[in-house]
């Protein structure tokens, strides 16, 4: 984060320098396309936090916890798949479903459908890339999240 | 498509959620308490996070040459172009829609579907602020073995994904107004 203020702060001063009516345009069309998708984000960080709220960890736990067979494995990668957690939960939530017994392709299942499948980010990845292709790369990612989950569970 | 009426629709919705959060609070609900705290935590991640790298994104949109760009990235290029897409990817941070708007300009600037949806694949999974942190938590076995497992993964993905858009005219589109 530090170092990205700092990379633009940078540009932002060498763009000037060189040329300030280039850096009048970029900097004005970076900030249009950011009120292009605004709305749909405050959208999704607000349907995201209900969501979040509405089902604190233990619930997670209980859910994931239950063996870790197909039912677990289905579980996790649906939760994954909706949930819009970042990092600095989902790892410590990682964690402490490994204490409570959570088998690892379960867990590795949750956090790759984390990573790679976004349900509820998908109105906003359609803007960019059009339904066809987001449909495609999130049933794709998926599958992918499935297989390595289970990878994982075999050579851990 | 009418987009004012899906304006209108998002509008309603985002009051609707504020209007139940607000009656839930006040009536002691605690769920709408945390909801809330999220809220302001996903609100200052996007609102530091995203303006920095659309700026970046609007100044490299008129400094840097398509023509630079696209023999190291594009259709014709190696598997090297690859490489340099994914440490790209490696040394962001932040969530996936801020990864968006960067493919978007790596688009325009003639990057290959390929390495479109390795960029994606890689900034999804292989962050390194996100790998440290994974490892603080899970261990470096762990996450080196999902570093290796899932890379080959999103490759044969975007791979995938390049075969069946090949015939549906793809593009990124830069979103604007």
């Amino acid at each position: 984060m530090v170092f990205l203020i700092f990379l633009t702060t940078f540009s932002i001063l060498i763009s000037f320098f060189l040329n300030r009516e280039k850096t009048y345009k970029g900097v004005l069309k970076g900030l249009k396309m950011l009120y292009g998708i605004f709305p749909d984000l405050i959208l999704i960080i607000m349907a995201a936090s209900v969501v979040l709220s509405l089902i604190p960890e233990q619930i997670i736990v209980d859910y994931l916890g239950q063996g870790s067979g197909i039912g677990a494995i289905a579980t996790a990668s649906l939760i994954g798949s909706v949930a819009l957690i970042p990092g600095f939960i989902a790892f410590p939530l990682a964690a402490m479903l490994k204490d409570a017994g959570v088998s690892l392709n379960v867990l590795a299942v949750f956090l790759t459908t984390l990573m790679m499948v976004g349900v509820i980010t998908f109105p906003v990845e359609m803007k960019f890339f059009g339904f066809k292709a987001t449909l495609l790369r999130n049933s794709l990612s998926f599958v992918g999240a499935i297989i390595i989950g289970l990878l994982m569970g075999a050579l851990l | 498509m009418k987009p004012k009426s899906k304006a209108y629709f998002k509008f309603i919705f985002i009051f609707v959620i504020i209007l139940s959060t607000i009656v839930a609070k006040s009536m002691g609900n605690t769920y709408a308490a945390l909801a809330q705290m999220h809220f302001k935590s996903f609100f200052v991640e996007m609102i530091i996070f995203l303006p920095l790298i659309f700026i970046l994104i609007g100044l490299i949109d008129f400094w840097l040459p398509r023509s630079v760009v696209e023999p190291h990235i594009g259709k014709d290029s190696k598997i090297i172009g690859s490489f340099w897409i994914i440490l790209l990817a490696m040394l962001q941070a932040g969530p996936l829609y801020g990864a968006f708007p960067v493919a978007a300009i790596l688009w325009k600037k003639g990057a290959s579907v390929r390495n479109i949806f390795i960029y994606l694949g890689a900034f999804s999974t292989l962050k390194i602020p996100m790998l440290t942190f994974e490892t603080s938590f899970l261990g470096w076995k762990f996450s080196l073995l999902r570093t290796v497992i899932t890379l080959p993964i999103f490759v044969l993905i975007a791979l995938a994904l390049e075969y069946f858009l090949k015939s549906s005219n793809f593009s990124v589109k830069e979103v604007k107004l």
